[in-house]
């Protein structure tokens, strides 16, 4: 018989005592069974209790008596408690490594439903756009102009920030280069041909995807979680034309007026820099913006606009409505929804360009 | 298929997976006109997959639910919408639509499928929210009230389309004794007034044996169903172990007459 004496306070939580003395001792004297004296035990807490347990396992393994009995009575109790329940076997989680091949298919199906998932939103998109010609769709104009009023009024203010920013950068890197050939009034064309054709639209695009498709991944996320999405199933109200629709109206409305705002604010940038900066006369460069810029550039920055815009609708809601149903997910659900958006911004932008060279626009 | 017109439900072999893992299989129980219909079992077992099996969120692994005598899922979409039409389904936590108050919630409803002008349907969605004790809560947003509010708000909502087939999830869940007594009181008076049928998962035992007409017993170490009928029934008479535990708050475990034959 085996006696583990226990004495003492055992509130401190930095350094337990290795049980390998015990281990050592229970193999080598083979004792039928371990007793306690704790007869000059202190306070307790769990600390102790885990020890004790590591214990109770050893002497199992050891098959040797536990005798519970010889603990104060408060700690037999909880270890019998503890025990009262025995584990189950197949609830507890094993961490396993798949191997190498189970990943990479793994990783492709996960892909694939992705992909599928995508189009099929896709396309339900467009039966809902469809419907929503004919008048049949299912949604409240006051849920769309809420909509339309924190997408676009309320997003101004930053539009335009980003926006002046970057005309005003663009003067400085092309001045910069261009007054070496004395052709710094080119300045004026260079600015208004980059932001009316590419960088209003994108950047425009880009905040709106990192401001309102992460607020409408958030929105449909919770909803999700509150079952609120549910909820318009069993009434049979189809949530994409109740929920997405206002959404998606809203950008494509909004979406070309920003880039319009966004075109104006980036060439007043480029203005302030070049005449404060540059000597440029400030006629002389509105009259070098305003040859500069071609109806096609313009009317091509603004439709780009609008499919960012839809770009932005659909993948937060996409997002939002695949969410799972627990906080960390709306979360996920966010971030997945602005990285998902502004790729695709980016890479349909590439597209575009490829086309426009090929059709000499 | 059962002839008898009286049948409002019919669950025919029903097995509920989630990919392959299966959570219940080979469930059939029968539902008649203006019952009560409670889903019972222990935390975890399934109750509330039944149900979102039987309200049309969840398409069954095998075999199908019958509402007079008509089948759910091997319906097109077109009978499938308009079965939903007669359900009214009240969600654990009520699931308002967070955006809207409690009168546009079920303005919303009404509006979709009848053509009534907008004041007819605001005073329905304010009779319905006096049918649950929320007369004056119309212009309060769900986050504005309790809990318990939410829960009745959410089954005045249900209510909206006077439904055929109501649907409780957890009604008493987080819920103080007496609201969650008034609550059964309400589904009682509801039953009588209305005629509807009625399907409640819980595992409350004083609801069970205050509202339930019969019932179904979802067991999650066998995954099938132990026992059906009705509650009352089933504890005077019943001599499955598992049954008589639970609807005795495991008291019967040692009562002699308790074990099985």
């Amino acid at each position: 018989m085996l006696i583990v004496e226990i004495a003492g306070d055992w509130l401190d939580r930095s350094s337990l005592p290795d049980l390998a003395a015990v281990q050592h001792e229970l193999a080598h004297t083979q004792a039928k069974a371990l007793e306690f004296d704790a007869s000059a035990l202190g306070h307790w807490d769990s600390a102790l209790m885990v020890r004790i347990l590591a214990l109770f396992d050893l002497c199992t393994k050891a098959k040797s008596e536990f005798r519970a009995a010889t603990l104060p009575e408060g700690l037999a109790k909880l270890i019998a408690l503890s025990q009262a329940v025995p584990e189950k076997s197949d609830a507890v989680r094993k961490s396993t490594t798949p191997s190498f091949l189970q990943r990479v298919g793994e990783s492709g199906l996960t892909a694939w439903t992705g992909g599928t998932s995508m189009l099929s939103f896709l396309g339900e998109s467009v039966v809902a756009s469809l419907k929503l010609v004919r008048g049949q769709a299912q949604f409240r104009w006051s849920d769309t102009l809420l909509v339309i009023q924190q997408c676009g009024p309320e997003a101004l203010g930053i539009v335009g920030l980003i926006n002046f920013l970057i005309g005003m950068i663009l003067a400085f890197v092309g001045a910069t280069e261009l007054t070496q050939f004395g052709a710094s009034i080119y300045t004026a064309d260079l600015v208004a041909i980059a932001s009316v054709r590419e960088m209003a639209c994108i950047m425009t695009g880009i905040i709106i995807c990192g401001r309102t498709g992460a607020a409408f991944a958030a929105q449909l996320g919770t909803m999700k979680v509150n079952q609120e999405i549910e909820a318009f199933q069993t009434f049979g109200i189809s949530s994409f034309e109740f929920l997405v629709l206002p959404r998606m109206m809203a950008l494509v409305l909004m979406m070309p007026l920003l880039c319009l705002f966004a075109d104006l604010i980036a060439i007043a940038g480029g203005f302030l820099v070049s005449t404060l900066m540059l000597d440029v006369s400030p006629l002389l460069y509105l009259d070098r913006t305003v040859a500069s810029i071609s109806l096609t550039a313009f009317l091509l920055g603004v439709f780009k606009g609008a499919f960012f815009g839809v770009i932005v609708a659909l993948t937060g809601c996409l997002r939002g409505m695949q969410c799972g149903t627990n906080a960390a997910a709306v979360g996920q659900a966010t971030t997945s929804a602005v990285v998902t958006g502004i790729t695709w911004i980016i890479a349909s932008d590439g597209i575009f360009a490829v086309i426009c060279s090929a059709l000499h626009i | 298929m059962s002839t008898d017109t009286n049948i409002k439900i019919e669950i025919r072999d029903l097995t509920m997976a989630y990919g392959s893992f299966v959570v219940m299989r080979d469930i059939s129980a029968q539902v008649r006109r203006g019952e009560v219909f409670i889903i019972m079992g222990g935390s975890g077992c399934g109750k509330s997959t039944l149900l979102r099996h039987m309200i049309g969120l969840k398409r069954p692994a095998k075999g199908d639910i019958y509402y007079d005598g008509t089948p759910y899922w091997q319906s097109d979409e077109a009978v499938r919408q308009g079965k939903l039409r007669s359900f009214g389904v009240l969600f654990q936590s009520g699931a308002l639509w967070s955006s809207m108050t409690l009168a546009e919630n079920i303005g919303l409803v009404l509006g979709e499928y009848t053509d009534f002008p907008p004041a007819e349907i605001r005073a329905i969605a304010g009779l319905k929210l006096a049918l649950v004790g929320l007369k004056g809560f119309e212009d309060y947003y769900p986050a504005e009230i309790s809990g318990g509010m939410c829960k009745r708000a959410g089954l005045a909502r249900a209510l909206a389309l006077d439904p055929d087939v109501l649907f409780f999830d957890e009604p008493s869940a987080g819920l103080d004794p007496i609201s969650s007594r008034n609550l059964d009181e309400l589904i009682l008076q509801l039953r009588d007034s209305l005629g509807a049928t009625f399907v409640v998962v819980t595992h409350e035992l004083a609801s069970i044996f205050t509202i339930g007409d019969n019932s179904v017993f979802l067991d999650p170490i066998t995954r099938t169903m132990r026992a059906k009928g009705n509650p009352r029934e089933l504890l005077k008479h019943s001599t499955d172990p598992a049954v008589q535990q639970f609807l005795t708050r495991g008291e019967a475990s040692a009562h002699p007459a308790a074990q099985p034959s």
